[in-house]
């Protein structure tokens, strides 16, 4: 047997993908074969390491040195000096792992990883998707093995309801009592169902998971199958994810070419199978009834509820339907037991969460910390903060269901009961961080823009209702909103909610009932003062030259691109306003910081 | 997969080959200098031929890394031994041959090459 000296793990997952990390891995191929290095080193593709903001990300073992942001051009000097010569290359290097003496230092070590636990995510990054042996070596399907021969379907139940574990798709419904439901209903058919229809903006926590480490998701709906009674599973996931449809597909080839899929599964006489439902894409079909009509193979709109799916779900048999990152925890349970799972988190919340970081933030990126860990400390020490010296101003979780979470409430824990008692939401995990520069205001029109196109149009509070509240919003960015239209909002956004037919609907008010609540005075501003504090709203906005320090130089009427800007040569010049299209052109290239917005 | 026997022997085979994935683990390491006075003496070769005779013998608790240049560059090419909870034991002027010994007398059976070590040439 060829012995393996050294793994170069490349991440491929879909930022660094995006990022040329498939062509990165090409060069390291030719690389080690231009210096005979094929035999005794390895080049091995994994899921995310989470540190996206830092990608294509490359780490190499046995040193586990972890290089940051490498270029296709980077490769040669990597094989060159690190895999021929074992010199590290330290100015590839993520910085918070060197240390002083120019060795690597552990990266559990860094202030992105040090907080983290990672449950759900553990093998992204560790292993590689493609390769079930692989995920075999880190317990893959132990947990399936241990269920079929040592457990009862209702042992099972059991620890999954012991472990403490809710929903991550974001309603945090117990999933214990789930799996109970559908499985108190008769048989013989039931179904078991994954939801990976991940669609709010800036979330892609189920997709990395896919990507990553798509066995997990395949054992656990094969354990939730023996547990509930059901024999067929569906995993019904976005065709605009590509890398996590494509390895979920081998993953499920590779399981039943090992039989963990297919009949008599280790000789039990279990069978189970799971097919891939591919969604074109509509944001309403991650709501499970209008998931479950668009796996049948009719249009994706929302029904209500009862009946639940665990008693009619999909083609009208009993379902257990869980998102992605819920699944991903089942096989560590097993295998860890329900109290080391129920030991981390809140009282009410269990176990870790994953998020999603984005907007202004340094360590874009993938995060799971225990329930219960505070805003402050992902944002503050796990986030690296907001860059380039901004003030924080606000967090969003859980996307346009969400609600945003003001500065002042930094120190709130995420976990379900903290979040709602300050009216948001954890969801399904998006954390989008704001900074000074941003218009709350405007957030919310983001959202509801989004919700807009979202929108199946079936019902009508959820139809006419956010085309209505946009048109509000927008009558507020440009100047023209009264402080009733303040209140015409609230009370819309009350009927909407009490009144939807869905969780889409019900929820689309959030952003603009939190914004309100927590930055009234910005939206009083861009009504009384018809000022936007935050400097983004345009139609509120007015270029200035301030004469003292203007000194003629000219260099903003050149800039002009509709010739708004007069002035003679050596003499302040000024902003015919009626023409100005606030560009902002001028004031970037002003060197006499003359020209202001106001 | 008929039975957990199947699975069991599927994770350790695929274990011991990821064990360098691992942060901390009780493999031995095998350290080979590489600088240029290391690669000049014939490092290359030598660590050749301790990967090729690790991987012939199928150990797998062992660690094949490079280092950069130790100081004494009259005495390359230069292995150095870690085992867990022991000193570390440094082998000089090695040459494929002797890397082989090596492998063969102190990583598998744990018996120190005394008369290549650098105790002895000194």
């Amino acid at each position: 047997m060829n012995f393996v000296r050294s793994h170069i793990l490349v991440c491929g997952g879909t930022g660094c993908t995006s990022s040329k990390s498939p062509e990165i891995i090409e060069e390291f191929n030719k690389q080690l074969e231009a210096n005979g290095l094929s035999d005794e080193v390895k080049v091995v593709q994994t899921g995310c390491f989470g540190l996206c903001a830092l990608g294509p990300i490359v780490v190499v073992y046995p040193e586990g040195a972890f290089y940051s942001m490498v270029k296709v051009s980077d490769v040669q000097e990597i094989v060159e000096e690190h895999i021929l010569k074992g010199r590290i290359v330290s100015h590839l290097l993520y910085h918070e792992t060197k240390a002083a003496d120019n060795t690597v230092s552990s990266l559990n070590d860094t202030n992105f990883y040090k907080k983290q636990k990672r449950i759900a995510l553990r093998n992204c990054g560790v292993i590689n998707p493609e390769n079930i042996e692989e995920y075999i070596a880190y317990d893959g399907y132990q947990a399936l093995a241990a269920c079929l021969t040592e457990k009862t379907p209702q042992e099972v139940i059991d620890i999954v309801s012991a472990s403490g574990l809710r929903g991550r798709g974001g309603a945090g419904f117990p999933t214990g009592t789930k799996w109970k439901f559908a499985s108190a209903e008769k048989g013989p058919i039931k179904y078991v169902c994954c939801n990976a229809d991940e669609g709010d903006p800036g979330a892609f926590m189920d997709r990395s998971i896919l990507e990553g480490d798509p066995h997990s998701v395949i054992e656990a709906m094969a354990i939730c199958g023996y547990a509930i009674g059901a024999n067929r599973g569906y995993v019904y996931v976005r065709a605009e994810y590509p890398i996590a449809v494509h390895r979920l597909q081998i993953a499920i080839d590779q399981a039943r070419e090992y039989g963990f899929l297919g009949e008599d599964i280790f000789g039990t006489g279990f069978d189970f199978d799971i097919e891939i439902r591919l969604g074109a894409g509509a944001f309403v079909c991650g709501e499970e009834t209008a998931l479950i009509k668009s796996i049948e193979g009719n249009r994706g709109e929302p029904r209500p509820r009862p009946p639940f799916p665990a008693n009619k779900g999909i083609f009208g048999k009993p379902t257990n339907n869980n998102n992605v990152e819920t699944y991903a925890n089942i096989p560590w349970i097993i295998n860890n037991g329900a109290e080391a799972y129920a030991s981390m988190g809140t009282e009410k919340s269990k176990g870790t969460k994953v998020f999603a970081l984005g907007g202004k933030i340094t360590n874009t990126g993938l995060v799971e910390i225990p329930m219960g860990t505070t805003l402050r400390e992902v944002i503050e020490e796990i986030g690296g903060g907001v860059p380039n010296g901004k003030k924080f101003k606000a967090a969003q979780t859980g996307g346009p269901s969400g609600g945003c979470i003001p500065a002042s409430l930094i120190d709130t824990p995420l976990d379900y009961e903290s979040m709602a008692a300050i009216g948001s939401i954890v969801g399904s995990g998006g954390l989008i961080v704001m900074d000074e520069d941003n218009c709350m205001v405007d957030i919310a029109k983001f959202f509801l823009e989004f919700t807009v196109d979202e929108s199946c149009g079936q019902c009508t509070p959820c139809r006419i209702g956010t085309h209505r509240l946009l048109e509000l919003l927008n009558k507020i960015i440009e100047g023209n909103g009264t402080l009733e239209d303040l209140d015409t909002m609230e009370e819309l956004c009350q009927y909407m909610q009490s009144s939807s037919l869905c969780a889409l609907g019900q929820t689309a008010p959030n952003p603009v009932i939190s914004t309100l609540r927590n930055f009234r005075d910005e939206y009083v501003a861009h009504v009384v003062d018809k000022k936007c504090p935050a400097g983004v709203c345009k139609s509120l906005l007015k270029y200035q030259i301030i004469a003292d320090k203007c000194k003629g130089c000219t260099a903003c009427a050149r800039v002009c691109p509709v010739g708004a800007i007069s002035g003679t040569v050596k003499n302040p010049h000024s902003i015919d306003t009626s023409k100005c299209i606030k560009c902002g052109a001028c004031m970037s290239k002003c060197k006499f910081d003359a020209i202001i917005r106001a | 997969m008929k039975s957990i026997a199947e699975l069991q022997a599927i994770r350790d085979k695929m274990q011991k080959s990821m064990n360098m994935r691992r942060d901390s683990d009780d493999s031995i390491r095998v350290v080979v200098g590489m600088a240029t006075c290391g690669i000049a003496a014939g490092a290359r070769p030598v660590l050749a031929a301790i990967v090729d005779e690790v991987g012939r013998r199928n150990l797998q608790n062992v660690k094949v890394t490079q280092t950069g240049c130790i100081g004494v560059c009259r005495l390359e090419p230069i292995v150095e031994v870690f085992e867990p909870g022991k000193e570390k034991v440094t082998y000089v002027k090695m040459t494929p041959e002797k890397a082989q010994r090596i492998i063969s007398e102190h990583v598998v059976n744990g018996r120190v090459v005394t008369e290549y070590t650098i105790g002895a040439a000194e």
